[in-house]
């Protein structure tokens, strides 16, 4: 594409099936203990 | 919905339900702002109107473009997700992570301590008994179910004041592991203190992850961090942090520290930690009554974008040279992060997670601690108060009307229920400044992957 440029390929409509198996870290436990970041943190199923 | 932001020079579109992420030229990037003001037909007719210099061609390129990432499931992408995260969110929940509060003292007064020194607004000071604290992993264990990783922070106070009692846990944790089909993942929260060789030692091989806290600059971290008697901390402390750090290679490990209106030039206390060394940083916003003078207000909010930008730029700097970092805030993960249910379900406070403190108690989390409406039970007799757990249990994105539209949803969760009840009495309720400075983060953090496939490219 010329004027467009896609930076990921994850979709988060694709995670709606397999996802949810809350072996992942819990928000808080990872440095902030102040904010909740989920954005950050990494799938356990990876 | 897309989210669309100007940083350091790029034009990025968040796809704000897939999660995808584009950078566009300037004419793409007024496009698809009239595409979600008003729908791709007037869009057009806008576009021809307002870039009489941009031939119909381009604009069809352009427009085919948008068309077929639409098509792809990457732009303007609805937002489904709402009926699966409360059918998930109502699922028996199990406990996957403990904050033990193995001390309810400190060796410091750091004046913004939520825990008001320790003693967590109970004027008392204690200390967890191995017992109490043993009793916690077993609770843990017991009500886990099938998960096998366990998390658990050893927090304060300063943990180190009761250090015996955490090697102790370890020991404990690591011998029932294998029979449960658990693996525990200790942590710990210091102020350094009482930091040395063995502690360190002991650390390195147990502790999937150590969070030191320093504020940056000596200045600043003496201002906020002193002793009880009021002499400075920092020179005692800034050794004994850089040797742990080089001592784990500079990973997993979190050198942090909290910004207050007394700096709100926080940006230079990142730069300060990482000119001394530190590759892995978190500064964070303090959290305050607004009665406090440190406390951050509405009208800080201007510099404190403009500091997460200046940090941004000179972490763009210093991509790719000996110099880089990681902020913690800044961090993102685009390609591997989590699913849609941990983005949308909240942090799990009360649920997933809860604080113990050193008599055994059960809290939502240990910003709760020493409120005792907030007190769920205890580990002997697990949670008792059922319709605290269920409150924290519905609290998600859906359930808060300010983040149902805002594009952060997916990377803050909601954000911080204790934050939250804090600042509107509700946990429901959404912390103002919080959120504005989560969205600048998430912008900056995303437009430094944007210059890092720039610069691949």
């Amino acid at each position: 594409m010329e004027h467009i440029k896609t930076l990921n390929t994850k979709r988060l409509q694709n995670t709606v099936k397999e996802g949810g198996c809350g072996e992942c870290q819990t928000s808080c436990q990872s440095a902030c203990k102040t904010s909740c970041t989920v954005g950050n943190q990494s799938c356990e199923q990876k | 919905m897309i989210h669309q932001f100007k940083n350091n020079g790029y034009n990025v579109v968040i796809d704000v339900n897939s999660g995808a992420i584009h950078v566009v030229d300037d004419v793409t990037y007024d496009f698809l702002s009239y595409w979600q003001e008003s729908g791709k037909e007037q869009a057009f007719a806008k576009m021809k109107e307002t870039h009489s210099q941009v031939s119909e061609s381009e604009l069809l390129e352009i427009q085919s473009e948008i068309d077929s990432l639409i098509q792809d499931g990457s732009l303007f992408t609805e937002d489904n997700y709402e009926p699966k995260i409360k059918d998930f969110t109502a699922r028996p929940t199990v406990v996957k992570a403990l904050c033990l509060h193995i001390t309810h003292d400190c060796n410091l007064a750091c004046k913004y301590c939520f825990a008001e020194e320790g003693e967590y607004h109970t004027g008392k000071r204690e200390l967890m008994s191995y017992e109490v604290g043993k009793q916690a992993l077993d609770f843990l264990v017991a009500n886990s179910g099938s998960r096998v990783n366990l998390e658990v922070d050893f927090f304060g106070g300063e943990p180190l004041m009761n250090w015996q009692v955490v090697k102790d846990l370890v020991a404990y944790g690591r011998s029932i592991e294998k029979q449960h089909n658990k693996n525990f993942r200790f942590t710990l929260t210091t102020n350094g203190v009482l930091l040395n060789d063995e502690i360190q030692e002991f650390a390195n091989k147990e502790m999937a992850n150590v969070v030191l806290s320093c504020d940056g600059r000596p200045e600043i971290h003496d201002l906020m961090r002193p002793f009880r008697k009021g002499a400075p901390s920092y020179d005692i402390v800034m050794p004994k942090f850089k040797k742990l750090a080089e001592s784990r290679n500079q990973d997993k490990y979190y050198i942090r520290g909290t910004f207050t209106r007394n700096n709100l030039d926080f940006s230079k206390d990142v730069i300060h930690l990482a000119n001394e060394g530190f590759k892995q940083i978190s500064v964070e916003p303090v959290v305050a009554q607004e009665t406090d003078d440190y406390a951050l207000r509405e009208e800080d909010l201007p510099k404190l974008f403009e500091e997460y930008d200046s940090l941004a730029a000179e972490m763009m700097r210093r991509q790719g040279t000996d110099k880089d970092f990681n902020f913690f805030h800044f961090m993102i993960d685009l390609e591997g992060g989590p699913c849609v249910y941990k983005r949308l379900s909240g942090c799990g406070s009360g649920t997933e997670y809860m604080a113990v403190t050193p008599t055994g108690e059960l809290y939502p989390c240990h910003q709760f601690v020493g409120n005792t409406d907030f007190c769920l039970g205890d580990v002997w007799n697990g949670v008792k108060k059922t319709e605290v757990v269920n409150e924290f249990k519905h609290c998600n994105v859906y359930a808060k009307e300010e983040c149902r539209n805002c594009f952060a949803r997916f990377y803050c969760s909601g954000g911080c229920a204790a934050n939250a009840f804090n600042f509107t009495g509700s946990i429901l309720g959404n912390y103002h400044v919080g959120c504005e400075l989560q969205k600048k983060r998430i912008e900056c953090a995303i437009a430094l992957k944007v210059h890092a496939a720039s610069k691949d490219a």
